[in-house]
């Protein structure tokens, strides 16, 4: 067990205006805590900004620096849009996993909230980044702002040389796919802004060369067997990353533009599997770290009243029903596991012996650090969503078959129901089963070129999206005929759409 | 370990460049978004922006994603009242009771992507096919009226335009330099005198002079004015010519069953792009709208464009009409009368002459331009002809014929090269 030891300080002023002093020294008694509580975080760089700020910040998605393309322009002008008209509030923060970690304040905030806010990025999500297997596997923190002006700058000068048409074009096509530009298994390699430029010069001469050597008619075809004539050997999950290096038509540009939007997939990809956990520990040390030095008498009554009437509203989960609902809260669920995990340390009872008994009675920091460091989303929730936080939120579990004329509920918050809950609420963070399946799998190298993709449904559900649209993306960027066919259940193969369309004489 | 950094003056237009990448993409659907919301916009309405709204369907980002159907398992909070194994009917237009979003990511969401766009690009857009002309060069010849200005002092005038400081400083120095040397020998006199008191045995005569001399100096000290009429300085007033900053614009259109709604939005542009330029170079522009057939009348503008009314045409009512209402509120030689006349060109074939005499001998001379716009693709009629002779003696009179809305600008412009400098 661990031991609170509480310094006790002057009280800090409570504004609820901000300076920087002030700003200083809330935020050095915040490292303290978090030192205190063992959060290994990135250096942080703290930048104020103003409203207006926030909504560009908005629109490229978070990324400091973005190259240009019109879609950035419509987030900016949807979001400035529903700020006008008041439906929608600023975020208080935004965070960005680099090294050193930025995280904008907006100006408008008060003197609590931005304290909030600092205990809340710059310690919660900073430490996350840092620690996190997912963020430590396929992210580097260090090289993302210099890649991110590597690839404005390349992009303006594909602009400048090829047209801004030609390249928005091909931008398209590129974002259409860039879920599909992600590996989920191979480690991305590390390198230093300089190392890239030298490699893509290298790249854009040797590529070219390389992919025709695929298409080369090899004199012994009688011989070749069969086996090796499949192309590729193994299906591919990364459909960017095979265009990359294997579309026969695409210029050297076009090539390393694939590359970049694939990159920077690369880099959202573990954000998005850690939502919960992420927030939910972001929350968790906001919550703890302030309550801390209100304990210690370092701020006031009205400072942790405004903090808390935020946080609230920030861990509010409505429940089904609600004209508010809209899908689980990432924060209030992840806050509720972590806060239920320090109590199954501190305060066992004897269903937590039964459920936990790793944890019950173990150090509460020790184990939550390890929760965040070895999880995602999807694994976090099947190991430690509690029966209890199942009891508090009052989960239920809807199965809906299409071939039922009603819903069932096939589970809900009693003894019975726990395991199957946690088991589908892990699955609803699954990516793999929320993003359809879809792999490159053959390419008739040997006649038409033509490029065939399956899709495998997962639980009968039929593949959504503006099919006949993205086929002719695929289309774009392959340059030959692209087939995209199904294979369902019952073993059956049956063609989705091919793109250009055939023709019916 | 950390550091701040104050960002919030720097630029905030950071999404400058996206946005506009927005708008060229999408230019063709937000120009016919500005097409359409002309109708709904006055014509001196300048100075607002325009919401412009696209189809969201056109706009969306396909992905792939999982369709409906299949079987689908979610979890939800707030059970008040399932148990295992209870049905329930399936919600109306959506899966499972997730809810929203499935329905617009499909693209068939109909809600419309409404957006604001600036005055600035409003009017680009607006004017694209007719690029704006260079409006500083073409300075129109405006009415001069005088205008009273301060310009400095003076050392005469009326006793009201007294300034009293002025006055009061120029006193000062005089007095100074009046009395300063007199003042000094004043002194000296004085410390001669004391010296001589101070001696053992008193120089009366000596001293008797001294005497007589301070007092003449005292005296002549005290005959310094305090104020003379060499001090005096008024405020002086000058008059400046100024051109008058008043314009009125008569709107002119024949309302008659011939001109159908694609005619009149048309002669609208063309006002608006008149009252733009009118607006660059004065103040305060009024528009006065007369809209006849057989008879005139002045309306306002939502009369003006979109009333329904129909009858044969004389033309001349909306000049007798407009000269009236000059006579009555209108005094040109206080207001600059700018007239623009959009016909498709019927007259009662009789009342054409009638109209050329009312221009000539009432109009002309009290506007300050007058523009008579004919939109129509036939050839002219008697209204043109009799105009057309008229144009000939009087330089104020310009007669355009618009075919389409591409003629607009370049007839504009062609109106207006007549006035450059």
């Amino acid at each position: 067990m661990r031991s609170v030891a509480l310094s006790k300080g002057p009280c800090l002023p409570d504004g609820p205006d901000w300076s920087f002093e002030l700003l200083t020294q809330y935020q050095q008694e915040i490292a303290r805590v978090a030192a205190y509580y063992q959060l290994d975080t990135y250096p942080n760089q703290i930048e104020v900004i103003s409203a207006e700020q926030m909504l560009d910040a908005y629109s490229s998605i978070g990324m400091p620096i973005g190259y240009h393309h019109w879609s950035f322009g419509k987030k900016f002008i949807q979001s400035e849009q529903q700020y006008k008209r008041g439906y929608m509030g600023l975020a208080y923060e935004i965070v960005i996993n680099s090294d050193p970690c930025i995280a904008y304040l907006m100006e408008e905030n008060t003197l609590p909230m931005q304290a909030l806010v600092m205990a809340h990025a710059c310690y919660g999500h900073n430490s996350f980044f840092k620690n996190n297997y997912l963020f430590r596997t396929w992210t580097d923190a260090s090289s993302i702002i210099d890649y991110l002006v590597f690839a404005k700058n390349y992009v303006s000068q594909c602009e400048e040389k090829y047209g801004i048409g030609e390249v928005e074009d091909f931008l398209d096509s590129c974002h259409a796919l860039m879920n599909y530009g992600v590996d989920r298994y191979k480690r991305p390699q590390k390198i230093s802004m300089a190392e890239e430029q030298r490699r893509q010069q290298e790249r854009e001469a040797f590529l070219q060369s390389q992919v025709n050597e695929l298409w080369r008619t090899l004199p012994a075809k009688a011989n070749s067997n069969p086996a090796e004539a499949h192309f590729p050997a193994e299906p591919q999950e990364n459909i960017l990353y095979f265009i990359e290096k294997n579309a026969p038509l695409l210029k050297p540009w076009q090539r390393e533009l694939v590359r970049i939007v694939r990159k920077i997939s690369q880099y959202f990809y573990p954000q998005k599997q850690t939502q919960v956990m992420n927030e939910g520990w972001a929350t968790f040390w906001h919550y703890t770290l302030l309550q801390h030095l209100y304990d210690e008498g370092r701020v006031s009554d009205r400072f942790m009243l405004e903090v808390l009437h935020s946080h609230t509203s920030v861990v509010l989960q409505p429940p089904y029903n609600s004209k508010y609902y809209s899908g689980i809260n990432p924060y209030a669920l992840g806050f509720a596991i972590f806060t239920d995990l320090r109590r199954i340390c501190e305060q066992p009872t004897a269903e937590d012996r039964e459920w936990f008994p790793q944890l019950a009675g173990s150090d509460w920091l020790e184990s939550l650090h390890f929760a965040m460091q070895n999880f995602k989303d999807e694994s976090f929730i099947s190991q430690y969503l509690s029966p209890k936080v199942i009891r508090d939120f009052h989960l239920f579990a809807i199965t809906d078959d299409s071939q039922d004329s009603s819903l069932e509920v096939s589970a809900i918050h009693n003894a019975e129901g726990y395991q199957q809950i946690r088991q589908m609420l892990s699955a609803q963070y699954n990516l793999s089963q929320l993003e359809p399946n879809i792999q490159v799998q053959q390419v008739n190298i040997s006649s038409d070129r033509a490029l065939t993709l399956r899709y495998t449904p997962h639980n009968k559900i039929p593949l959504g999206g503006a099919i006949e649209q993205l086929m002719r993306h695929l289309h774009r960027l392959w340059g030959f005929e692209v087939v995209l066919e199904q294979l369902d259940h019952n073993n059956q193969l049956s063609v989705l759409a091919r793109c250009p369309t055939p023709h019916h004489p | 370990m950390a550091h701040f950094i104050d960002r919030r003056l720097n630029g905030k237009n950071k999404s400058a460049v996206n946005r506009q990448r927005f708008i060229r993409r999408y230019k063709q659907q937000i120009k016919q978004a500005v097409s359409d919301a002309i109708s709904k916009r006055s014509v001196t309405d300048l100075s607002s922006g325009e919401s412009i709204s696209i189809p969201a369907r056109d706009i969306t980002e396909p992905f792939f994603h999982q369709g409906q159907g299949g079987v689908k398992q979610r979890v939800h909070p707030g059970n008040d009242q399932f148990s295992p194994g209870d049905r329930i009917p399936r919600p109306q237009g959506g899966a499972g009771g997730s809810g929203k979003g499935d329905a617009s990511a499909d693209g068939e969401g109909s809600d419309d992507f409404v957006f604001a766009i600036s005055k600035d690009e409003y009017l680009d857009l607006l004017f694209e096919d007719l690029a704006l002309p260079d409006l500083k060069h073409n300075q129109l010849d405006k009415l001069v009226q005088y205008k009273t200005v301060r310009a400095g002092y003076r050392a005469e005038g009326v006793p009201a335009n007294i300034d009293i400081v002025r006055s009061l400083r120029g006193s000062l120095a005089r007095r100074i330099a009046m009395s300063a040397d007199k003042k000094q020998q004043l002194r000296q006199a004085e410390a001669e005198l004391a010296e001589l008191e101070l001696a053992a045995v008193p120089d009366e005569l000596a001293r008797r002079a001294l005497l007589e001399r301070i007092s003449e100096l005292k005296q002549r000290l005290a005959a310094v004015p305090f104020i003379d009429s060499f001090d005096l300085r008024f405020r002086n007033y000058q008059k400046k010519p100024e051109p008058t900053s008043k314009a009125v614009m008569f709107c002119l259109m024949d309302v008659s069953g011939s001109m159908d709604q694609a005619t009149k939005e048309m002669a609208k542009r063309f006002y608006i792009l008149l009252y733009l330029f009118l607006s660059r170079s004065y103040k305060n522009v009024e528009v006065v709208y007369i809209r006849h057939h057989t008879q005139a009348k002045e309306v306002d503008e939502q009369e003006f464009f979109y009333s329904q009314e129909t009858g044969g045409t004389i033309v001349s009512s909306a000049l007798k009409l407009m000269q009236e209402i000059i006579a009555k509120r209108f005094n040109p030689q206080e207001w600059n009368i700018y007239a623009a006349q959009a016909s498709d060109g019927d007259n009662w074939a009789e009342d054409s002459p009638l109209c050329a005499e009312l221009l000539s001998k009432q109009i002309l001379p009290a506007v300050r331009y007058y523009a008579y716009i004919e939109i129509t693709p036939r050839a002219h009629q008697s209204l043109w002809e009799q105009y057309e002779r008229l144009r000939a003696s009087q330089p104020k009179l310009a007669l355009q014929h618009i075919r389409e809305v591409s003629d607009i600008y370049p007839v504009f412009r062609e109106l207006f090269k007549k006035q450059a400098a």
